[in-house]
C-alpha cells in the first residue's frame, strides 16, 4: 500500500506529502557535499567530487573551460556561480536552462540578470516538474553563489521541489547537517573572503569522507568584485590551483607531498 | 511644434516637455502632460504621431509596472531604455510601426545616480548627458553644449534649461508657450515650476 502515493508525482499522500520530492531530497543527500559561504567582499563556494580515479581522463578540465572539472561547479553567467549536488545529468539540464535563461536576460535588458531572478527562473521550472503529471522532479539542489548592483554579494539555495532561500553559509549533499552546525559556530556576519576561504576549506577537510584534501576530490570557486572595473569577477579554480591554495592553507599533509613529488 | 529636453546634474535629472496637443493647425488644448512617470524613479517624455504616443507611452508604463509587480525590483534605467528600444525595433519591423520619440531618464537607486536615455522611433539608443527632441532641439543642442555642466546645482540646471526654452521660444516660428518640467532624484520624483 505504501506504493500507491510515491508512483506519480502529482498526486498527494493522505497525509499531504509529495513523496516523489522527498525521495528528491533525499537522492541528494547523498550526493557530494557543496558548501558556499558568504562573506563582505565576496563569495566562497567549494564541492566534492565523487567521480574520481587513476583512470578518469581529466586533460579537459586541466586545459580548456573556466576551470572546475565540470562535475560541481558551473559558471551561470558572468555574476553568478552555480554549486549542484545530485543527479549530473539533471545538472547539465538545469546548467544549461540557466545559462540561456541568463543571456535571455542580458538580451532584452542589456544587464547582467539578477541572483534572485535568476533563481526564480530556476525555480519555475523545478516547480513545475512537481505538478505535472508523468514527469520525474530535478534531483537537483543549487547553490547560486553571485552579485548584482541591487543586494552586493549574495548567495542562494534552491531544492527540488522549487523552493529558494537566501543564505549567509550553508551547505548541500551528504553530511550537510555537520557542516551546517559547524558553519553556524564558526560565521562571523562581518567575515571577509579571506577569512571565508578558510573557513570553507576547513568546513570541507571536516565533512569530506576522505582524510587527505586535494584537487582531484575538491572543486572551488570565489566570485569577487574586481576593484578596476567594479564588475564581478568569477573564479572557479583548476586542480593545480586547488593544490597550491591548500598548500597555502596549510591543508595538505606533508607525507602526502612527498608522494607526490617522488 | 512639439519639444522637449532633458539634461543630468549633480544627483538629478531635469526633463521638460511642451504641453500643446495640436491636430493639423489647431490648438487643440495647452496644458497636456506629456511625461510619464513610469516608476518611482523613471521618467518619460514622448512625442511624435498623436494617438501612436500616447499608446506606446501607456504600453511601456504598463509592461514596467508588471515587471516590477512580478519580480523584486523595479527595473533600472538603462535595463528599462534597452526594453524600450527594443520594443521600438521590433515595432519598426512589424506592418503598423509606432513613430515615436522618447526620452527616458531616471535616477538608477542601484548605483546611485541618475541617468539619461535618447531614443527614437528607427530604435536607436544613446546615453546622452542632455537631450532634446522635435525642431527645439536645432536651438536647445549648441546652447546645452555651451552651458551644460554636469556638475551644476538644481538652480544652475533649471536655469540652464530656461535658456534653452527661452531661445526656442524666441527664434522658432511655431513654438510651443507652456512647458511641463519634473526632476528626479534619489528622492523620487516631483514638478518643478520655473
Amino acid at each position: 500500500m505504501a506504493r500507491r502515493y510515491d508512483s506519480r508525482t502529482t498526486i498527494f499522500s493522505p497525509e499531504g506529502r509529495l513523496y516523489q520530492i522527498e525521495y528528491a531530497m533525499e537522492a541528494i543527500s547523498h550526493a557530494g557535499t557543496v558548501l558556499g559561504v558568504l562573506a563582505t567582499d565576496g563569495v566562497v563556494l567549494a564541492a566534492e567530487k565523487k567521480v574520481t580515479g587513476k583512470l578518469l581522463d581529466l586533460s579537459s578540465a586541466k586545459d580548456g573551460g573556466y576551470g572546475g572539472s565540470g562535475e560541481k561547479l558551473y559558471l551561470l553567467n558572468s555574476n553568478v556561480i552555480g554549486g549542484v549536488a545530485g543527479l549530473t545529468a539533471d545538472a547539465n539540464s538545469l546548467v544549461n536552462f540557466a545559462r540561456s535563461a541568463a543571456q535571455r536576460h542580458l538580451l532584452t535588458y542589456n544587464e547582467d540578470i539578477p541572483v534572485e531572478l535568476l533563481a526564480q527562473r530556476l525555480c519555475d521550472m523545478k516547480q513545475g516538474y512537481t505538478q505535472f503529471g508523468g514527469l520525474r522532479p530535478f534531483g537537483v539542489s543549487l547553490l547560486y553563489a553571485g552579485y548584482d548592483p541591487h543586494y552586493q554579494f549574495q548567495l542562494y539555495h534552491s531544492d527540488p521541489s522549487g523552493n529558494y532561500s537566501g543564505w549567509k553559509a550553508t551547505c548541500i549533499g551528504a553530511n550537510n547537517g555537520t557542516a551546517q552546525s559547524l558553519l553556524k559556530q564558526e560565521y562571523k556576519d562581518d567575515i571577509g573572503v579571506k577569512e571565508a576561504i578558510g573557513l570553507v576549506l576547513r568546513t570541507m577537510s571536516k565533512t569530506m569522507d576522505s582524510t587527505t584534501l586535494g584537487s582531484e576530490k575538491l572543486e572551488f570557486a570565489v566570485l569577487t568584485v574586481d576593484p578596476e572595473t567594479n564588475k564581478p569577477k568569477a573564479k572557479i579554480y583548476r586542480p593545480a590551483e586547488i593544490d597550491a591554495l591548500l598548500l597555502s592553507e596549510g591543508l595538505t599533509k606533508k607525507e602526502d607531498d612527498a608522494e607526490m613529488k617522488s | 511644434m512639439e519639444n522637449s529636453f532633458a539634461l543630468v546634474g549633480k544627483g538629478y535629472l531635469i526633463v521638460a516637455a511642451d504641453t500643446t496637443a495640436a491636430r493639423s493647425i489647431v490648438k487643440m488644448k495647452s496644458d497636456q502632460d506629456k511625461i510619464k512617470a513610469l516608476s518611482p524613479h523613471l521618467l518619460m517624455t514622448y512625442s511624435g504621431e498623436p494617438g501612436d504616443t500616447l499608446q506606446f507611452a501607456e504600453f511601456v508604463e504598463r509592461n514596467i509596472r508588471l515587471y516590477q509587480i512580478r519580480n523584486l525590483y523595479p527595473l533600472r534605467p538603462s535595463a528599462a531604455a534597452s526594453w524600450i528600444r527594443r520594443s521600438l525595433a521590433e515595432s519598426l519591423r512589424s506592418r503598423h510601426p509606432y513613430s515615436v520619440n522618447l526620452l527616458l531618464g531616471g535616477y538608477d537607486i542601484a548605483s546611485d545616480d541618475p541617468h539619461l536615455y535618447w531614443i527614437d522611433y528607427l530604435g536607436t539608443l544613446s546615453e546622452v548627458p542632455f537631450a532634446a527632441h522635435g525642431y527645439g532641439a536645432y536651438f536647445a543642442l549648441s546652447l546645452l553644449d555651451r552651458y551644460h555642466d554636469p556638475n551644476a546645482t538644481l538652480e544652475e540646471g533649471l536655469a540652464t534649461l530656461k535658456r534653452c526654452i527661452d531661445e526656442v521660444s524666441k527664434r522658432l516660428v511655431v513654438s510651443p508657450d507652456k512647458y511641463k518640467v519634473k526632476v528626479v532624484d534619489k528622492d523620487g520624483i516631483r514638478d518643478v515650476e520655473l
